[in-house]
């Protein structure tokens, strides 16, 4: 893998990464991922320069409330129009693989 | 260029029964058969349900029961869209044979205003890009010149009004992906106030900047539009709760008077031709009455960084929905987790993989303040910039993209330099606030140039009333 000289982050950080994400990469996706974000982090420390510290984290456009319905009943999604569309369904609910692994 | 039909011309003669909506779909679906195969703007062409629903329209002509303002006008939908019984891909495999169970609010209010969907348009997958190459079902090409790319992400949208298969249509701008391709294909792009349009039913990029609009071929079509499908939504939590947009009176105001401002310290880079396009629209505005004033954002250049660490991080959490259990595809696995793991890796293309590992980094622990943490603050002094510059001008100008539309394939290999595309637009939505892209004259090649207006939270009047006159002056149309 060519090295770049300020690599903000590791193959092994990256690997971590991919795992916290749920998503399964080979070891050349580790490479070139590494590379890429190594450049998009390098850019992004543009912003290092800058004095933040007594600037207000901004979460959001607009100055939101909590927002509550009112306490009626209405009908929701039709249960079996929703199962029909997912990849595995039985008796009324999702259809999954055991959720804990089969090894050992 | 064919000579495109607006939306609103179309509804008045659907409305006062001189022509049938039947009669002008079929106009536009013999566009799209005779330049689909060459464009690609649709992921999916709805035409049974189009004829159905342009059939209504006539039949309520013929009742004496007014369609309403968007009768037999045909409109494409964005393929991020929920369209119920209607595939809604993303333009991502991990969709594959979805159907959504439900209607978006937009796609709801569009059809009670008498529109006819003409089709599912393509996109970069989940919205991630600004050219349209980034989708599962191939790039989408521009009518311009089908050798360069659209723009992005709603390259679809901007395609299909600018070739004439659909009278308009809606796109989502999370960063640009309204304003963008407008710009690139030659049409108005709108990307209102966070806030003004529901967005019940759009899949979900980044929650906090995602915001639906219009692609029109001219200004008054895109403030019927939004007036037809604003207003507050219940089933959206961001919803402003207050009623529709009120646009068209102000299409007609004179500009006399109005502050424009001109940021002096606007990140460079731009077109030489791009430049040039700017400065003659201030010099036009200046010309009708409008004073011209200098306002500076210094933290504009911090845009996309601040845009690139949020807008992943929040993507990285709105798509660990796609897991393979509701949704689409599903590869098979012994456990749970290895499914998991092995349907995202299946059904991601590279770009959204990019992105959900940047968001998931720049969230993770020992890295949240570094990243994500130091961004909400950037967002901020961007914010309060903005707030600063508006306390002089009434609506701000740049050009919505400082390049026209480029070869496809040139960017593709180096994520940042697509990503320099949104650098005009992307502050807009880390503000919340509307901006729109007009046509304005042609850059390099002949290809299309758009300026764009942006103006404060909740300002759409002024910024219609700008956009309208810059479109009344604007030098003769791209070929």
């Amino acid at each position: 893998m060519p090295e770049t000289p300020q690599a903000r982050i590791s193959p092994d950080a990256v690997a971590k990464v991919a795992r916290l994400a749920r998503l399964d990469v080979t070891p050349a996706e580790v490479d070139r991922l590494t590379n890429q974000l190594a450049g998009m982090l390098e850019h992004f420390a543009d912003i290092d320069a800058l004095d933040l510290g007594a600037v207000e984290p901004m979460t959001q456009p607009y100055p939101l409330v909590n927002v509550m319905r009112d306490d009626v009943v209405k009908p929701g999604l039709d249960r079996d129009e929703v199962l029909a569309v997912a990849p595995a369904a039985e008796d009324g609910r999702f259809r999954v693989p055991p959720i804990i692994g089969l090894e050992g | 260029m064919a000579e495109l039909s607006n939306a609103v011309d179309i509804a008045n003669a659907v409305r006062n029964g001189s022509v049938s909506a039947v009669a002008v779909l079929d106009q536009y679906l013999a566009r799209i058969d005779a330049r689909e195969s060459s464009i690609h703007a649709f992921n999916l062409v709805t035409r049974e349900q189009a004829r159905s629903m342009a059939a209504k329209v006539d039949a309520d002509v013929k009742a004496g029961r007014d369609p309403g303002p968007l009768a037999g006008v045909p409109i494409a939908l964005k393929d991020n869209m929920c369209t119920r019984g209607v595939p809604t891909t993303c333009s991502s495999r991990i969709l594959d044979g979805w159907k959504p169970p439900y209607d978006a609010t937009v796609v709801t209010r569009l059809a009670e205003a008498g529109a006819v969907f003409v089709g599912k348009t393509n996109l970069d997958e989940f919205a991630m890009g600004s050219s349209t190459e980034n989708s599962a079902f191939g790039v989408t090409y521009n009518p311009h010149d089908t050798s360069r790319v659209s723009g992005g992400s709603s390259g679809g949208s901007a395609a299909a009004v600018a070739a004439g298969f659909a009278a308009a249509s809606l796109g989502s701008d999370t960063g640009g992906s309204i304003r963008q391709p407008a710009a690139l294909c030659g049409v108005v792009g709108v990307k209102p106030t966070y806030g003004t349009v529901s967005r019940y039913g759009l899949v979900a990029f980044a929650s906090s900047l995602d915001q639906i609009g219009p692609f029109t071929v001219d200004v008054r079509d895109a403030a019927v539009l939004l007036e037809a499908m604003s207003g507050h939504d219940p089933l959206d939590s961001t919803s402003i709760p207050q009623p529709a947009l009120s646009l068209q009176a102000s299409l007609d105001r004179d500009v006399k008077g109005l502050r424009i401002g001109r940021i002096t310290d606007l990140p460079g880079g731009s077109d030489s031709e791009v430049e040039a396009r700017l400065a003659e629209s201030f010099d036009a505005l200046a010309a009708a009455g409008a004073t011209i004033v200098d306002v500076e954002l210094p933290s504009m250049k911090y845009g996309l960084t601040a845009y690139y660490l949020i807008a992943p991080a929040e993507a990285s959490s709105n798509l660990a929905r796609y897991d393979g259990v509701r949704y689409g595809l599903r590869v098979d696995a012994a456990d749970t987790n290895a499914m998991y793991m092995a349907t995202r890796a299946a059904g991601f293309g590279d770009e959204v993989k990019r992105r959900i590992m940047l968001g998931t980094y720049a969230l993770s622990a020992g890295y949240y303040d570094a990243y994500y943490g130091k961004a909400l603050k950037v967002r901020r002094l961007i914010s309060d910039d903005f707030a600063r510059a508006y306390q002089k001008a009434d609506v701000l100008l740049t050009p919505t993209s400082p390049i026209v539309a480029f070869p496809v394939g040139a960017k593709v290999d180096d994520p940042l330099s697509m990503y320099l595309c949104d650098v005009f637009t992307i502050p807009t939505n880390l503000a919340g606030h509307p901006a729109m892209s007009v046509p304005f004259g042609t850059g390099a090649h002949g290809l299309p140039v758009g300026v764009q207006v942006l103006a404060p939270t909740l300002g759409e009047s002024v910024m219609f009333q700008v956009a309208a006159h810059l479109e009344r002056v604007a030098p003769g149309g791209a070929k």
